[in-house]
């Protein structure tokens, strides 16, 4: 037993490594017990919502879908329910799927780095920090008839009538989709040739496919802002 | 035990014990160290050694340990929950008002498993961010990404499926807002665009398989809770089993090569 026990006591650490115990599993054990006592703390002071019992004939105004849905339900406003609430989302699920398999970029695996993406980073946290801009305003923002108000503001139900909106006519809506689509495709094969030399064309078509939707998604909500458009394509089976 | 005998006796028993249940010395040497880890079926999750640079906190931000330990949380609050709330128009509004009220530790209970809920949607999120900003879905860890937004859809949907069981109008009314999305599902939903192509009504489109109604009643309140208590919860549990295991086989942390 003692002479074995040389043997087995050089364990040698790799490189860079060391032992999970205690290192890591003490950080977990920590962050176990603060996120406990975190979350009874909290329980302690503040109480889960509970309103009446549910009534099927009195609506609530506004009724909210639960803030992490919030962003999505904000979406109603400038895009019909098939839209903003099943074909987004799953654009959006869609897109994180295939995700590691657009980026081809070599660099920057396993460590943070901004130098080295510069093109991940900044959509990806755009679409994240738009989602959480939404989610802001889809809560705390939308009143009565999920009416905009300010912070500062006091939920009424007298607010003025919102300005007409009106539809852009079909030739003009289908000019301006293709358009959009078509310019966004072309710009970086003039701006940026190696961009598409580098992803290849399946890659660039379903990237920037992805990319133009999120910023068309913007787009529409600026149109409906500053010019009161409601469908930019309306017709009797699918309205945008 | 003035015998110096017994002392021994005693230290040697003690041991037997702890070797019987921990099948490895107590004393804190390198050996023991992984030991510690390879032959505990709970710590054996991990590696005997990791990268120094995984273990950092301003690396992982401990988001992904913290998702799952919330997760176990909610599991051991949810079952508690299940002893005294019952999935019954007739009831679980009353429920819910006695956890609040009557139940001893039921207001704490109920806040728990709530705040929990969304402590959770916030951590899976910052998991992904971070994931997201360390590049760490990069070859080989593609499929794991991919995994985890499954996952990160579970959350959601586990989330999401637990609002409308109080049975308030706060619940009622948040799951029609998604049930009426739900019903605007194109093809398949009976309000969406050409629902007409495979004749969706509101008696048989998507809405109707997920509310096992064409209102939010009696069905929809149980199918809400099966799926919450276990349907979702299972698939998440698989899920996670992946998720865990492709961290190992993918070479463990992702980190400078
Ligand atoms: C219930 C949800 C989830 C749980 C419990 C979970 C848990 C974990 C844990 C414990 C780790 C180890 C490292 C760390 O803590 O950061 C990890 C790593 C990882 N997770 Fe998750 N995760 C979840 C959701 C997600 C999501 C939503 C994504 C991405 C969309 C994701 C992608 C990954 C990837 C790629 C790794 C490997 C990272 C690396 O090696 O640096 N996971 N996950």
């Amino acid at each position: 037993m003692e002479i074995s026990r040389q043997k087995i006591e050089s364990v040698e650490l790799e490189d860079d490594r060391v032992f999970t115990w205690p290192t890591l599993v003490v950080k977990e054990f920590l962050a176990a017990i603060f996120v406990t006592v975190g979350l009874l703390f909290y329980s302690y002071f503040v109480d889960a919502p509970l309103r009446e019992i549910s009534d099927p004939g009195q609506a609530e105004n506004p009724a909210k879908a639960p803030w992490y849905f919030a962003g999505l339900q904000e979406q109603l406003v400038y895009f019909d329910p098939w839209y903003a609430g099943v074909v987004l989302p799953s654009i959006i699920v869609l897109g994180l799927i295939l995700l590691p398999y657009l980026d081809n970029n070599p660099k920057g695996n396993g460590y943070f780095t901004f130098k080295e993406r510069k093109f991940a980073i900044p959509v990806f946290v755009s679409g994240y920090v738009f989602w959480y801009v939404l989610v802001y305003i889809g809560t705390a923002l939308r009143g009565p008839f999920w009416t905009f108000f300010w912070p500062w503001e006091k939920w009424t139900h007298d607010f003025p009538t919102p300005p007409p909106l009106h539809n852009l006519s079909l030739p003009w809506g289908i000019a301006l989709l293709v358009g959009f689509y078509g310019i966004g495709y072309a710009i970086p094969l003039f701006v940026k040739r190696d961009f598409f030399r580098n992803m290849g064309i399946i890659r660039y078509a379903l990237t920037l496919g992805l990319l133009l939707t999120m910023i068309g998604t913007v787009g529409k909500m600026i149109l409906r802002l500053a010019f009161n458009v409601k469908y930019i394509i309306e017709t009797s089976v699918i309205n945008i | 035990m003035k015998d110096p005998d017994s002392k021994k006796k005693f230290k040697d028993s003690v041991n037997e014990i702890w070797r019987s249940v921990f099948r490895h010395g107590y004393k804190d040497t390198p050996r023991n160290r992984i030991l510690q880890i390879i032959s505990n079926v709970w710590l054996h999750l991990h590696p005997a050694q990791v990268r120094e640079h995984g273990t950092k906190i301003r690396f992982t931000w401990c988001m992904g340990g913290i998702t799952f330990f919330i997760f176990l949380f909610e599991t051991i609050t949810g079952i508690l929950l299940m002893f005294y709330y019952t999935p019954d128009v007739n009831k679980a509004y009353a429920d819910t008002m006695d956890l609040m009220y009557v139940v001893p530790f039921g207001r704490l209970l109920r806040n728990c498993h709530r705040w929990g809920a969304h402590a959770m949607v916030i951590t899976v999120s910052i998991h992904m961010l971070r994931v997201f900003l360390t590049g760490s879905y990069k070859a080989p860890r593609r499929f794991n990404w991919v995994m985890g937004v499954f996952l990160l859809v579970i959350t959601f949907l586990l989330s999401f499926t637990g609002y409308l069981l109080p049975w308030d109008q706060l619940g009622y009314w948040a799951i029609t807002v998604g049930m009426n999305m739900a019903g605007a599902t194109p093809f398949l939903g009976h309000e969406g665009p050409f629902a007409q192509v495979l004749g969706m009504t509101a008696n048989n489109d998507v809405r109707f398989a997920l509310m096992g109604g064409s209102t939010i009643a009696a069905p929809a309140l149980l199918r809400a809770y099966v799926w919450h208590c276990i349907g979702i919860p299972l698939i998440a549990a698989a899920l996670m089993m992946v998720h865990f295991w492709r961290i190992r086989k993918d070479g463990g942390i992702s980190g400078r090569l």
